[in-house]
């Protein structure tokens, strides 16, 4: 079996799509000067909350958006105590995931046998029959064209805003910010939960359409390499698509060299990704994290 | 309205209050989320936390309850050097797979010879060495390239995970074991087994390491200059600097340390309790040793403590769970409230709560 090169840039799209998602929600949390090492916890509890809600409706559209409101319930909890308790950042994301893979776990058991809830292609008319680029770019669901808008609309944000700028200056150094009246905790408040609502539809595109059924641990690390991602782009929006479709690009290419049945043991293959996290870290991180990222904030200090 | 005001410095009560209120409150909202599920509360508690220990079968779970603190603890005393220091490796439970891969690789290689001065000691010296190597790429990565450890030392669990499956039913497959997946039991060959070295009390070899690495890590945090050189790095960087402490040296002792230990663990799992290598070893608690050292406020002692209370989760969660049908994962979800409780409740530790009228500015 050969691999076809168009086949394998359309599936390229959509191994990245959770990663992308994800790692857009973190950049922003990032800029703002939180670290949340919780996005594989959101990313699995948004897996399940649209698995379990796209299931009782019957409608992938409804399990998209339980999943976005699911991630972003779980990210509050850590949002209250990272900003309001001035908790070890480090410490409360590790927990959010520990907890959020518990919890996934606990919820999904009874859905483990469950069916696909098919998510409708949306050919885009007109572009989508253009030759090669159509089948490649212009023939997905919409969550693909969703993530890689997101993208755009984060960008044009920091850049283009007042209100990103204000974001961009509280991330960059929370006490001067504060000293001007921004409301520094407010902003961190809702980028957390943006990007806990973007884990989850991330974590819902794992459990409806990448998989597509339930099943422990289903995010296998996927959050983690989103956090990676994040470092590799210097929290530049442009850099994390060129980040996300890379790692989607060896995670498509080991699954399509699995299924030509090349000389290559299946195990060293699903390695593959991980250890291209860590050579893609060593070889490119060099971009400067905003100044307060990872720093507790109190008015009073 | 409620004001939190800066402690100049931690309050020595609540450093050591904050765990003990925070098990409460776990406990607390642990009953809530049993209730939801339908489960009597109280009853799921007392099953968990009192029935292992004082309870009618308390004869079969008191052994248990060492064999399965005994790796967290060892985990755990690795993990605190460099949690102390600002050191995040995130990734024991990888360190613990490859060092019980190495170990048990070690034994079958000079299996079915009978030997044990020479096989278990070479044994003990590959497990450590495979956690130590596998914590080392991450500590020498952020040294020469300044990646972040969290997430490098956290990509190598999933490699490892991959490994010990794949060694399970390639490399490792017992030859005699009829196609079944996993390797050959050490539990059976009486020169690597790790069995208990009194009957029925869950000590073996493993329980005394982790005595004995409580007592060496309490000597080095409170007598030596290795253990201040830690704090200090972590409590201030720069001033560690200037008191001559090597940054980087100190991210690789760290590192090696608490890979060492991992590695350690695992060996003693693999050639013991669990017995082989097999894709369902890994048994999380590279993860839940972090709940540990954070519980024991990296402190040797309350590891050693905090370590046993997770162990009864364990072991409490296993008993629930046959008894009252509780899920697994329930368990789970309970540690990871108890690592949320103890670090919001952590406020009072660094933060006095000063009850305030709003004042017209």
């Amino acid at each position: 079996m050969d691999i076809n090169p168009i086949l394998l840039l359309a599936a390229i799209m959509v191994a990245s799509t959770p990663i992308l998602l994800a790692a857009i929600g973190e950049l922003v949390v990032e800029r703002a000067g939180v670290l949340n090492l919780g996005v594989e916890g959101m990313m699995i509890t948004g897996a399940v909350c649209g698995f379990i809600v796209a299931h009782s409706t019957g409608s992938a559209t409804v399990g998209f958006i339980g999943a976005a409101v699911g991630g972003a319930l779980v990210s509050t909890l850590f949002a209250v105590m990272v900003i309001f308790l001035m908790t070890n950042q480090v410490a409360t994301g590790l927990a959010l995931t520990l907890f959020g893979v518990g919890l996934a776990a606990l919820m999904g058991q009874s859905y483990v046998a469950e069916g696909q809830i098919i998510v409708p292609k949306a050919p885009i008319p007109g572009l989508s029959e253009i030759p090669v680029l159509g089948p490649i770019l212009f023939r997905h669901d919409l969550v693909v064209y969703l993530s890689v808008a997101l993208v755009v609309l984060v960008w044009l944000f920091l850049t283009r805003s007042r209100a990103g700028l204000i974001l961009r200056a509280i991330g960059e150094n929370a006490e001067a910010a504060h000293a001007l009246g921004h409301p520094v905790r407010l902003v961190r408040f809702l980028a957390v939960m943006f990007g806990g609502a973007c884990a989850g539809l991330g974590g819902a595109y794992v459990s409806l359409v990448r998989v597509p059924q339930w099943i422990d641990n289903i995010t296998a690390g996927a959050g983690w390499i989103a956090l990676a991602i994040v470092v590799f782009a210097s929290w530049r929006p442009g850099r994390l698509i060129i980040g996300a479709y890379l790692f989607g690009g060896v995670t498509a290419l080991q699954l399509n060299i699995q299924a030509t049945g090349l000389a290559i043991p299946v195990e060293y293959l699903s390695m593959s990704p991980y250890i291209a996290t860590i050579i893609v870290l060593v070889a490119l991180s060099a971009g400067r994290a905003p100044g307060s990222l990872g720093k507790p904030f109190h008015a009073s200090s | 309205m409620i004001r939190l005001e800066k402690r100049p410095q931690p309050s020595q009560l609540w450093t050591y209050l904050t765990p003990v209120l925070a098990v409460v409150v776990t406990m607390v909202l642990g009953g809530v989320l049993f209730a939801f599920m339908g489960k009597a509360p109280l009853e799921a508690i007392r099953t968990i936390f009192w029935d292992p220990i004082f309870g009618e079968f308390a004869f079969y779970y008191r052994p248990e309850l060492l064999k399965k603190a005994a790796p967290l603890i060892l985990i755990a005393i690795g993990l605190s050097f460099g949690f102390r220091a600002g050191i995040w490796n995130i990734g024991a439970e990888g360190q613990y797979i490859i060092g019980a891969i190495c170990g048990a690789g070690v034994a079958l290689a000079f299996y079915p010879t009978e030997a044990r001065w020479l096989i278990f000691p070479l044994m003990i010296v590959a497990g450590i060495l495979g956690g130590l190597i596998w914590a080392l790429i991450p500590a020498l990565l952020k040294v020469y390239f300044r990646t972040n450890e969290i997430l490098v030392s956290l990509m190598l669990v999933y490699v490892a995970e991959v490994l010990i499956k794949a060694f399970s039913v390639g490399l490792m497959r017992n030859p005699e074991g009829m196609g079944f997946p996993g390797s050959r039991n050490l539990r059976q060959y009486p020169a690597a087994a790790n069995l208990e070295l009194i009957a029925n009390t869950g000590i073996h070899w493993g329980v005394i390491t982790a005595v004995f690495a409580v007592i060496v890590a309490q000597v080095f945090f409170a007598r030596h200059q290795f253990g201040f050189n830690v704090r200090l790095a972590g409590q201030s960087p720069r001033a560690a600097t200037f008191a001559g402490v090597d940054p980087s040296r100190l991210v690789i002792i760290c590192m090696c340390i608490s890979g060492g230990l991992a590695g350690l663990a695992g060996l003693y799992e693999v050639a013991g309790p669990s017995g082989q290598i097999l894709g369902s070893f890994p048994a999380y608690y590279g993860f839940t040793a972090i709940i540990v050292a954070f519980l024991g406020r990296l402190n040797p002692i309350g590891i050693l403590l905090a370590g046993l209370l997770l162990a009864l989760t364990y072991i409490g969660g296993d008993a629930a769970s046959s008894s009252m049908n509780l899920p697994a994962a329930a368990i789970q979800v309970f540690q990871g409230m108890l690592l949320f409780s103890l670090l919001s409740l952590d406020v009072l530790t660094n933060y006095r709560i000063r009850l305030k009228k709003a004042q017209v500015a």
